[in-house]
């Protein structure tokens, strides 16, 4: 009986133990590019172990891409153009190629694997990007469904942003995912605040960010945060400013709007934000003492469904409505725009009617 | 039967008479998943066929010449279990290293199909059945071109569907399955073709 037994445990192990032998032997000659050479900007040089995809290994050399999928593939936002060793493009990262990018070598670095010497061209801005570690300072609720989380931020001590760039926020292992993701968010913080970065998340039923944030992140928790991302900053101009923004997109616009107060920004700024009804309208109050403030901002805020409790007296209609009736002649002002694709679509459709040519439109979509 | 002609006999039963995923309807999870276009299919299907039979030959060696001598034989299941999934991992490290297009075609396939039944299916068969090493290796190849050929019948099929005014209770796996039952049906036709086992 205790023979069998023996024999057994002995012959699976010995079985596995081969198997195991032979991976480790493939993961050794077959499995390993050995030292990589990755050249930058044709200005720094980094000799990286090869066989990872690109992201996480210029992840390891402290260079954060932006990307908010966390290197699934399904976000197509981690581009880096690779000059020399990429090789053809994989089926996996097609969807997010157009013919421009192609021409130019833009490949998604997460689903590229570092295999020879690679000369890649990356926006020196994200140089700056750093992976900060954070504690929760506070969480309130804003609305029913959006939440306002400040983070301190511990090492390193400063964040220097701009006002409406974003940082990517890591999901841990929870029970909706078995590793760390990345989430995108907007910094609702003015930059001269550089100890601190307040976020407003919205919960998406069963997102991953959303979900872990709403129902297990707690005041004291450790958050790791990579940043500070993003186009979406106030061009310096003259122009009038059109703000428009929806749900949690009111996250950046609060950051402009706070830096152009302190900077005593004299130019006109009319910002309109939409929600459905009352319970999702917030940060009322803190606006209208910017309107106080700044002599030449006006607040508008809209809801397209007011229910008899909300008594509202304001404007009622789509945001593109009120944009619409309100926002005026366009041709000489810019926007920037924050919130759901849907919207940001139509407001564009609308600003375009309105006679603002499309180079003065700045967005940041929801994904 | 001539002996010699029997592997012969057992490869084409392998894909008409005794298919394997129509007439025991094993392997249908990428069955179900992965027909909805020609050419992935057409991929999976090549993936699977070359893992099942290099993986029936092989577990026919390891089940013959460890297994038995040690009257080990119900250790079958998981050894054979342990020994697809790393040689699955391998050929895809290999793959991917070596031939760029190969890996495009194939290597985005191999991950699924370390689970996929068919392929244990298949070596526990060729136990049951008592199959020599060359008659395992052609019913290996057989049931794998067999699982090809309903896939891309599948996929074709799937392919006209997309057009069709489908319930939609029916959609998306209940009318396959119920495809799938319509073409076990239609592979009835060739049973009188071929007799083994």
């Amino acid at each position: 009986m205790i023979e069998t037994l023996l024999i057994s445990v002995l012959i699976i192990t010995l079985i596995a133990s081969v198997l195991a032998l032979l991976m480790v032997i493939a993961e050794a000659t077959v499995g390993n590019y050995g030292v990589v050479k990755i050249t930058i900007n044709d200005s720094k040089e980094f000799e990286v172990i090869g066989g990872q995809p690109l992201l996480k290994t210029l992840n390891s050399e402290g260079i954060f891409i932006p990307s908010a999928c966390g290197g699934r593939g399904s976000c197509g936002l981690c581009k880096v153009q690779v000059l020399e060793g990429g090789g053809n493009y994989l089926p996996t990262e097609l969807p997010w190629i157009n013919d421009e990018e192609r021409k130019n070598q833009v490949r998604i670095s997460c689903q590229l694997k570092v295999k020879n010497p690679l000369k890649i061209k990356i926006p020196e801005e994200l140089f700056l990007v750093k992976e900060y570690t954070t504690t929760v300072e506070s969480i309130r609720d804003l609305t029913h469904d959006i939440k306002e989380v400040v983070l301190a931020l511990v090492d390193p001590p400063h964040i220097e942003p701009k006002a409406g760039q974003f940082v990517q926020f890591q999901v841990p292992e929870y029970e909706l995912t078995d590793e760390p993701v990345y989430r995108a968010y907007s910094m609702a913080t003015v930059p001269s605040n550089n100890t601190h970065i307040e976020l407003q998340i919205r919960l998406v039923p069963n997102g991953i960010c959303t979900t872990y944030v709403h129902k297990y992140l707690k005041v004291g928790d450790t958050v790791i945060v990579n940043g500070p991302y993003g186009e979406f900053f106030l061009r310096d101009s003259d122009k009038d400013v059109i703000f428009i923004a929806g749900g949690s997109g009111m996250a950046p616009i609060k950051s402009i709007l706070l830096d152009m107060a302190e900077k005593k920004s004299r130019r006109k700024a009319t910002y309109f934000f939409g929600a459905r009804t009352g319970k999702d309208l917030f940060l009322i109050e803190e606006m209208r003492e910017l309107e106080k403030e700044m002599e030449n901002f006006t607040f508008i805020p809209a809801l397209s469904e007011p229910t008899p409790e909300d008594n509202w007296t304001g404007e009622t209609g789509l945001i593109t409505e009120v944009v619409r009736r309100l926002a005026g002649d366009a041709t000489n002002s810019e926007a920037y725009l924050c919130g759901s694709p849907g919207m940001i679509d139509a407001c564009i459709h609308v600003l375009h009617d309105l006679g603002m040519p499309e180079e003065s439109v700045y967005f940041d979509k929801f994904s | 039967m001539p002996d010699m002609l029997f592997p012969v006999a057992v490869f084409f039963a392998a894909i008409f008479t005794d298919n394997i995923l129509l007439t025991n309807y094993l392997g249908m999870c990428s069955f179900l998943s992965v027909s909805k276009e020609l050419e992935t299919s057409a991929g999976l299907g090549i993936a699977v066929t070359f893992v099942l039979a290099v993986t029936t030959a092989l577990n026919w060696v390891v089940y013959h010449l460890v297994l038995v001598p040690f009257e080990l034989e119900y250790l079958r299941f998981i050894v054979f279990i342990i020994i697809i999934a790393a040689f699955v991992q391998l050929i895809e490290m290999v793959i991917e290293r070596y031939s760029e297009g190969l890996y495009f075609a194939l290597g985005i396939f191999l991950p699924l199909i370390t689970v996929n039944c068919a392929i244990l299916g298949a070596s526990l068969f060729m136990i049951i059945r008592d199959y020599s090493f060359i008659t395992s290796f052609f019913f290996g190849l057989g049931s794998g071109i067999g699982w090809f050929i309903a896939i891309m019948a599948m996929a074709g099929i799937r392919q006209r569907l997309k057009n069709a005014k489908i319930p939609p209770g029916l959609d998306g796996a209940g009318i396959a399955l119920v495809i799938a039952g319509f073409m076990a049906m239609a592979f009835m036709g060739f049973s009188g073709m071929i007799q083994i086992s």
